[in-house]
Formats: structure tokens, C-alpha cells, sequence
């Protein structure tokens, strides 16, 4: 059976929408194979515009890891905008792949990628668009199974009813996995239907299947307990992780569009994992343990990478980029092999620490030094505590002098309001630590042209985190206490003009929270936004805060919770989580021990340089830390012309 | 910079959606992938030396659209062209490279011969809203621009403008006139939309669909013939001991179905 193109159809729609070009495909080192020649197919998402979508890097490594194999396909789809959503309903055009222009609801697999749980309401979209039905249990054998991935997916109870399985952690060796399973069913010519495939995948252990899982729930709309309502379907489903990023040296051709898009770099994780144990950071949680990519296996990325693509900027991706062991030979090693090629260098995510100014200097040999970003995260000393930012303020202000002494003019501060514990007092702090840091810059440099930029947003508990547990809080008290904050950095004669403030209110947290924490019970929720209009919640023009607390109050309250239940209140030891059955690795009691550390505001090192302290990752999962020196440098290449 | 370099470029078939913007970085990254020995402008943020000279609205597709490079070593033009089309995605295809021997290039692009398909539009019709657009001195048409409403001539910068049957195995079938027109590039600049909105203003062409228009040459105008030619010979007949282009035909090439 060949699959036609929409393509024909889809042009003709084209002259009338805004910036057609990201729904033509034909990037560079993007891929079509024939559909007959291959037998399991997957269609890939990233549920956000274009833009946003195409330079996400898990997409692009499976879109590789997957198109390499022989009878695998692997095509792309986005979310697209409202104007031709209108236009595809009206000509009834589906949801199509950006590669082959082939309908979504033809392939094998669709698979899904959330980076943030604002993507669930573009899923839908997307779904009904391409003729699938939304709830899993209303899918036939001709649907593909809809597969969820990436950091949300380590709670995908929200949105269980409209997924038939997801998968956590990393990707690579999963879709492989699951590929075989799909082509030895279709093989056998589909035995049991739907149900016998999502069973060989559910017995793996490795996905999880919503639909084989009950939920019993307290009187009181706690969860009581999550069963497996089949034989051989087991209690907890693990996380994968990938050990050796050498072998897996993706993406290998990275796909370079011909739209503009939020990422126009070649991008390489230098390492995947973080052990600095920042309470709040779900990421670092549920990546352990670290796993470095070798200097020499660096080198080789970014040097066919750049051929490959021809983009001018290389970015040096991890959680912490400046953990890496040997950071300081890779910036040099770099910065010397590309100096001649007006190549720029940027190293995202680091922490306050002088070295790291080092580093930015460095990389920007070369170049313009505009602006430093750092996190402290919390505005006072305890407050960082309670995080485990180990960070003191001297720590800072000795950075930003270093920073404003090698000629640096603007550093860019994030932190976040309303971490567990915090009072009025923390946050006003972070205007004293603003001040402190022009004082000290203008004292540097000697000039008054400076600035310090403060960034805030509001904490949203996540799952598989310590504090997991912790009441968020609530959006009018995260927006009174960012108005006390504003007040203080404009009302400083002084140094309030060289401060900028910039800060995002407490409505979509409050959502944010309600999906990341939510459990089977919130599905009626997304349906209902769904339904009413809701589409790219992640952008602050389409997301409506009335329309999700309109839709909360009408689906809620009859299933015996609220907003508020999910969101502000806190959970105590026993509690069943909803994603408890869901294994990170991370024992729940260490989880809990840390919690009630931050609330003695007691801090916790990491384990890459200390003992061991538990989290339970490598035991659980038989993985143990990654990292160098390997000793090894990165010589200048021979160049040939 | 020790050489210039004068390129012809197409935007074909779903690439016509490519905007300027999007073109000229993909241009450029291009430049990086083929090793091109760019000269690069002064200053913190050096940008290759590249001129684009009057780029097709972003949708319609072309032929004919120029750019020069500057370039710090000599390159041969054959092969640098082989060499940037390679690099290039499928159709934006480098079509012609000259080095430049002559100067004021832009003032050589005087005129654009288009191709307009209208679909669901039988030729009579055409014909006839045609001769009723030529038989007006001036043809007020309005466009939305970043500063709002223009009101402006789409008459006076019409050098020739013809009606005819589109060829007959096309795939689809049905109705089809095919439009040639010549427009000459004056301020404000009339584009092919622009003439289609005269013709509906003139004489209630309605097209059922989007027309598909496509650039297929950009040069000096013949005023009498009303013929548009390459605008690249002059380099070409200028140049020492005329080493062979890759594609070097010596007047713009027209694609089939052509007059």
C-alpha cells in the first residue's frame, strides 16, 4: 500500500498562510525514503511551531538514528498555526509529515516529544487533524500507536487517555527496541491487533502502557493505588539511559532550515546527566547519573557537523556545560581550531563561577563580549540552601568582577519566586544582590555605562524532584511578591536605571503546575481548553489562563478535586504519587530525605567529587558515572583545500 | 577582494515559498559548506560580501535571480557554480556564473519577464481582459504594504503583456491561460500580482485560484521587441579569454511552453 503526498492539496493553501516556507520541508540533510521500502515507519513530533520544533535536538538524533536503519523510516511533523489549521479543517487536509508530505495517520508509530507539558493541548490539534482519535481506547488497528517522549513524559498521567504508551528517558536505543516489536507484529500480520502490540511492548518494561494500569482512589481524591490490570505487565516501568555517548554520536547531519528558527547552531551535548542536586531542577534529577562525551569525540562533532551544515556558531550543550572534565581544553582546542573561521562559540548553562568567565573569554576570543548569563536561582543565602545552589554571594560578586574586568558590559541574572520556604524578604534580597553587582561592575571597569539584568519567574514543582512534595505558589502571591521586587529595583536612585527587571507572572505556572504534577483526572482538562480553542499554550499570546481555570472549574469539581489540590497544596510521605510507578532511578525515601534537608536548609554535594549519597540511580538502574580526564587534547587540524 | 563573481539563481517548485531572508541565509551557509573564499566586511561581527540584487516576492517562483559575490582568491566561475548548486538544496540552483568585468549591474536589470498560470481560467477570457488592461493608459490597483494601503499605476510599467493556451498535456486538465508579461522595474516597483489586480479592475478577471507565477527573465529590455535579455553577457563578452560557464547560454534561457 503507497501512501500519496498532500502536497498538491497543501500548496494550494500555501499563498494564504504566514511564512509557508515551514510546512515545504526540503531542509538540508533532511531525509525521504520510499515508503514501500520500508516497514516500520515512524512519523516524529515536536508539538510547537516550526520555529521552536525543528532545532529541538532529541527529535533530530531519533529522525537519524532512525532514518539509518534499513526499512525504518522516520519523517517529521510540527504543530501548525492556527491560519492553517483553518484553512486544512476547510479542505480537509490531515495533518502531514514536512519530509514526504505524507499524512500522519498512515504511519506505524507517531511519536511525540514534550519537552513541556504546554505542548499537550498542540497533541490534540494534531490528532484530530490527521483523523486519529483523540482517546486511545477509540483507535483501531489502522491508527498508529502514539507514543509519548522527552522530560514530561516522566508524568504522562494528564494526558493518559490520549496516548497508548510512553517511554522515559533517553530515546536512542528505545525506538530501535520498539521498531523491532512493531516489525516482527506486522510481520506476523498483526495478531491480536492493537492490544497484543501494546502488550509485547508493555511486557518489555520499558514502556508504559496507560490503558493496562487502574487507578483506585481514596475518598479524600488521593490516589490509592495503581494496578496492572493485565498478567505480565509490570508494577514499575523503567527508565532507558544511553552509556556511552561516544557510540552515539547524533545528530550526525543536523538539519539546517531554510526558515528562521529560535536555534541557528550546530549543536553539540558535550554530556547528559547533572549531579549538582538543585532541588528544583527536574532535569538533573531524572538524567542521572552524568555521562561525558569524550574531548576527541567533541572535536569530531563539531567538526563534521560544521561541514555538514555551514552554520557559523557552534553551541556546547549540557546541563552544566562548565562541569565537563576537561572544559578547559575543549574551549581552547576549539576556539584555536575555528579562530581563522570566524566560527562563534557559546557554552549555555553555566554556573556562577569565576572559571566560567574564563571560559567566555575564551570562546569570544575572537569576537564581541556583550553579555554574561548567570543563575543563582535563589536571592538570599538561605534560600540557595534550600535549593542546593551552592553558590555564596562573594562567589558572585567575585565572578561579575572578573566578568566586568575582562570587558564584559551587561550580565544577565535568572532566578526563581516562590521555592518552597520562601518569604517576601528572600526575594526583595535579589534587588540587594543587583545593587551589589553594578556597584562592584562600575568599580571594575571604572565606567557607568553597565548593566545587570534580572530575570524571574515563578518555581513550578515537578515530578521526580524533592520537591515533588512542596506547595507551589499561588499566582497572586507570586505576582505580589515579583511587584514588591519591581518596586525596590525602580525605587533605587542610585543603581535602579543601570538594573534591568524582567519577569513572568504567575498565571502559567500555576498550569504548568497543574500539568506537571496532575494525574489521570486532569485529561478532562486539556480536552475541554482543546475543545474551547486552546492551541500553543507555550506562547504568551495564545495562552488564555481564563479559559484553562474556566475548563478546570467545569471538569474538576465533579471528579472531587481542583486546581488548587494539584497545585498549592502540599503532599505528605504517604501519599501515592501519580507517577510513582514510573522508575527514574531515584529512590523515593532519598528523595524524601532531601526534601526535608531543604527544609532544614542543609546542602547536599555532588557526587561526582564526594561520596556516593544514595539517590539510588545506579544501583536501580546498573549505570554508573561517565566522566574523563581522558587526557587527551584537541590538535589543530590539517587543513585541506 | 581579488574577484567578484556575478551568479543566476533559481527558486523552484516548493522553494518558491523561500522569502529573501530565508534565501540569504541558507546562501550563506552554503558559501561555509563549498569553502568559498569569501572577503568578508570589517568590523566585530564580519559578514561575507554578497549583493542581492531584486529579489522575487516570497511565493512566486524564478528563473532569473542575481547576486554577486566578492571573493579574497581567484576562483574559477565553471567550477565555483558546480560547487555552490551542489551545496544548494534542489531547486534553488545556481544556473550561471560570470566574473564581473563590467560595472552598475543593478542598472542592468531593467525589465522581468514573468509567467503567470491561471488555473480554472479559460484563454478567451484572458485575451480579453488583456486587450481591455492594454486598451487603458493607467490602471489604478491598491496594495497592503508595512505602511497601509498604496494606491498606484500598474498600467504605465507594462512593456508587453500576452494571453495563450497553456499547453495541452499538462497534468490536471481543464481550463488553463497562461500569461507572459513583461514589467519594467520602476519606483514603485509593479509586481505580477499587481497586474493581476488591474486586470480584475479592468475587466473582472477573477481567477478561482492563486495564480502560480514564475521570474523567468531579468535583464535589459528590448523596447521594441518588448524582449528582456541577459543582463550576464556583457561580463561574459568582456571577459579576456571567455573561459566556458557550466551553463552559459548567452541570452536568458526560457524554460519549455515558452514563446
Amino acid at each position: 500500500m503507497s501512501v500519496e503526498s498532500v502536497f498538491p492539496q497543501l500548496e494550494a493553501l500555501l499563498p494564504h498562510v504566514q511564512k509557508p516556507i515551514q510546512y515545504v520541508g526540503g531542509e538540508l540533510n533532511s531525509t525521504v525514503k520510499p515508503w514501500d521500502s520500508c516497514d516500520v515507519r515512524w512519523a516524529l513530533m515536536y508539538p510547537d511551531a516550526y520555529e521552536v520544533g525543528l532545532p529541538n535536538q532529541g527529535v533530530m538524533i531519533l529522525y537519524e538514528v532512525l532514518n539509518e536503519r534499513e526499512g525504518v523510516l522516520a519523517e517529521r511533523t510540527y504543530s501548525v498555526w492556527p491560519d492553517l489549521e483553518e484553512l486544512m479543517r476547510e479542505h480537509k487536509v490531515p495533518q502531514f509529515t514536512v519530509d514526504a508530505h505524507r499524512p500522519v495517520k498512515a504511519f506505524d508509530v507517531f511519536g511525540l516529544s514534550f519537552s513541556t507539558e504546554l505542548g499537550y493541548t498542540n497533541m490534540l490539534t494534531a490528532l484530530d487533524l490527521a483523523g486519529i482519535p483523540l482517546e486511545a481506547k477509540d483507535r483501531t488497528v489502522d491508527d498508529p500507536i502514539v507514543l509519548a517522549g522527552g522530560h514530561a513524559a516522566f508524568n504522562p498521567e494528564p494526558i493518559a487517555e490520549f496516548i497508548d504508551c510512553a517511554v522515559i528517558g533517553d530515546g536512542e536505543q528505545a525506538v530501535l527496541e520498539i521498531t523491532e516489536i512493531v516489525r516482527a507484529w506486522k510481520a506476523e500480520d498483526r495478531p491480536g491487533g492493537r492490544e497484543e502490540l501494546l502488550l509485547r511492548l508493555a511486557k518489555t518494561g520499558g514502556v508504559y502502557v496507560p490503558g493496562f494500569y487502574d487507578v483506585e482512589y481514596l475518598p479524600d481524591g488521593r490516589i490509592a493505588r495503581m494496578v496492572p490490570n493485565r498478567s505480565g505487565v509490570p508494577w514499575r516501568v523503567s527508565k532507558h539511559t544511553v552509556m556511552d555517548l561516544d557510540e552515539w554520536p547524533y545528530p550526525k547531519q543536523p538539519l539546517v532550515p531554510l526558515a528562521e528558527t529560535v536555534h541557528e547552531r550546530m549543536s553539540v551535548e558535550i554530556f547528559r546527566g547533572c549531579t549538582r542536586g538543585c532541588r528544583f531542577c527536574q532535569a538533573g534529577m531524572i538524567t542521572r547519573p552524568v555521562r561525558e562525551r569524550s574531548i576527541t569525540g567533541i572535536g569530531d562533532m563539531v567538526e563534521k557537523g560544521l561541514k555538514a551544515t555551514g552554520f557559523e556558531e557552534v553551541g556546547l550543550l549540557s546541563l552544566s556545560s562548565a562541569d565537563h572534565t576537561e572544559i578547559g581544553d575543549i574551549a581552547k582546542g576549539l576556539a584555536d581550531r575555528y579562530e581563522e573561521d570566524k566560527i562563534g562559540l557559546s557554552l549555555p548553562s553555566t554556573r556562577v563561577d569565576a572559571f566560567n568567565v574564563d571560559l567566555a573569554n575564551e570562546l569570544t576570543r575572537n569576537g564581541r563580549r556583550s553579555g554574561l548569563t548567570f543563575a543563582p536561582e535563589g536571592g538570599s543565602e538561605r534560600m540557595r540552601k534550600v535549593i542546593n545552589k551552592m553558590v555564596s554571594e562573594e562567589d558572585l560578586i567575585r565572578t561579575v568582577s572578573t566578568a566586568y574586568g575582562n570587558g564584559w558590559r551587561q550580565v544577565k541574572l535568572y532566578f526563581m519566586c516562590g521555592l518552597p520556604t520562601e518569604t517576601d524578604e528572600d526575594v526583595l534580597q535579589i534587588g540587594d544582590m543587583a545593587v551589589n553587582v553594578i556597584a562592584e561592575g562600575r568599580k571594575v571597569s571604572g565606567q557607568n555605562d553597565i548593566r545587570c539584568t534580572v530575570s524571574i519567574g515563578g518555581f513550578v514543582p515537578k515530578p521526580h524532584t524533592p520537591f515533588q512534595w512542596a506547595p507551589q505558589l499561588s499566582a497572586e502571591e507570586t505576582d505580589a511578591r515579583l511587584a514588591k521586587l519591581r518596586d525596590k529595583i525602580r525605587g533605587d536612585k542610585k543603581y535602579g536605571r543601570s538594573i534591568g527587571f524582567r519577569y513572568h507572572d504567575g498565571k502559567p505556572g500555576i498550569i504548568e503546575g497543574l500539568l506537571s504534577r496532575g494525574d489521570r483526572r486532569v485529561g478532562a482538562v486539556i480536552r475541554e481548553v482543546y475543545e474551547s480553542g486552546g492551541r500553543f499554550d507555550g506562547w504568551r499570546e495564545h495562552f488564555s489562563y481564563d479559559r484553562w481555570i474556566k475548563s478546570a472549574e467545569k471538569t474538576l469539581p465533579p471528579q472531587g478535586v481542583d486546581v488548587a489540590w494539584y497545585t498549592t497544596r502540599e503532599r505528605t510521605y504517604e501519599e501515592v504519587l501519580p507517577w510513582d510507578h514510573l522508575d527514574s532511578g531515584l529512590d523515593k525515601d532519598w528523595l524524601w530525605e532531601d526534601w526535608q534537608d531543604a527544609l532544614d536548609e542543609t546542602e547536599v554535594e555532588d557526587c561526582r567529587w564526594t561520596p556516593c549519597f544514595d539517590c539510588g540511580v545506579c544501583p536501580q538502574m546498573d549505570t554508573s558515572i561517565q566522566i574523563g580526564p581522558t587526557g587527551k587534547k584537541l590538535l589543530p587540524l590539517t587543513v585541506v583545500k | 577582494m581579488v574577484q567578484r563573481i556575478r551568479l543566476r539563481y533559481t527558486k523552484r517548485g516548493r522553494l518558491r515559498f523561500t522569502s529573501h531572508r530565508d534565501f540569504q541565509r541558507a546562501f550563506e551557509r552554503a558559501l561555509r559548506r563549498a569553502d568559498v573564499p569569501m572577503a568578508y566586511s570589517a568590523g566585530f561581527s564580519p559578514h561575507p560580501k554578497v549583493s542581492y540584487a531584486n529579489a522575487a516576492p516570497t511565493g512566486t517562483g524564478s528563473e532569473a535571480e542575481f547576486l554577486e559575490i566578492q571573493l579574497a582568491e581567484f576562483r574559477d566561475p565553471g567550477q565555483l557554480r558546480e560547487l555552490l548548486d551542489e551545496s544548494l538544496p534542489d531547486g534553488l540552483d545556481i544556473t550561471d556564473a560570470v566574473e564581473a568585468h563590467t560595472s552598475s549591474f543593478a542598472d542592468r536589470l531593467q525589465a522581468s519577464l514573468w509567467e503567470l498560470r491561471l488555473d480554472g481560467v479559460e484563454v478567451a477570457d484572458a485575451e480579453r481582459a488583456v486587450a481591455a488592461f492594454l486598451a487603458e493608459e493607467t490602471v489604478e490597483v491598491q496594495r497592503r504594504t508595512k505602511n497601509g494601503l498604496r494606491t498606484f499605476d500598474a498600467r504605465g510599467a507594462v512593456a508587453r503583456l500576452e494571453a495563450r493556451q497553456a499547453p495541452a498535456d499538462r497534468p490536471g486538465g481543464g481550463a488553463c491561460a497562461i500569461l507572459r508579461l513583461v514589467v519594467r522595474h520602476l519606483t514603485p516597483a509593479v509586481r505580477p500580482d499587481d497586474v493581476l489586480s488591474g486586470l480584475r479592475a479592468t475587466a473582472d478577471l477573477a481567477p478561482p485560484v492563486p495564480a502560480a507565477v514564475t521570474r523567468l527573465a531579468q535583464g535589459l529590455l528590448d523596447e521594441e521587441s518588448g524582449t528582456v535579455t541577459d543582463p550576464l553577457a556583457p561580463d561574459r563578452d568582456a571577459a579576456p579569454a571567455a573561459p566556458s560557464t557550466a551553463a552559459g547560454p548567452s541570452a536568458a534561457k526560457v524554460p519549455e511552453g515558452s514563446a
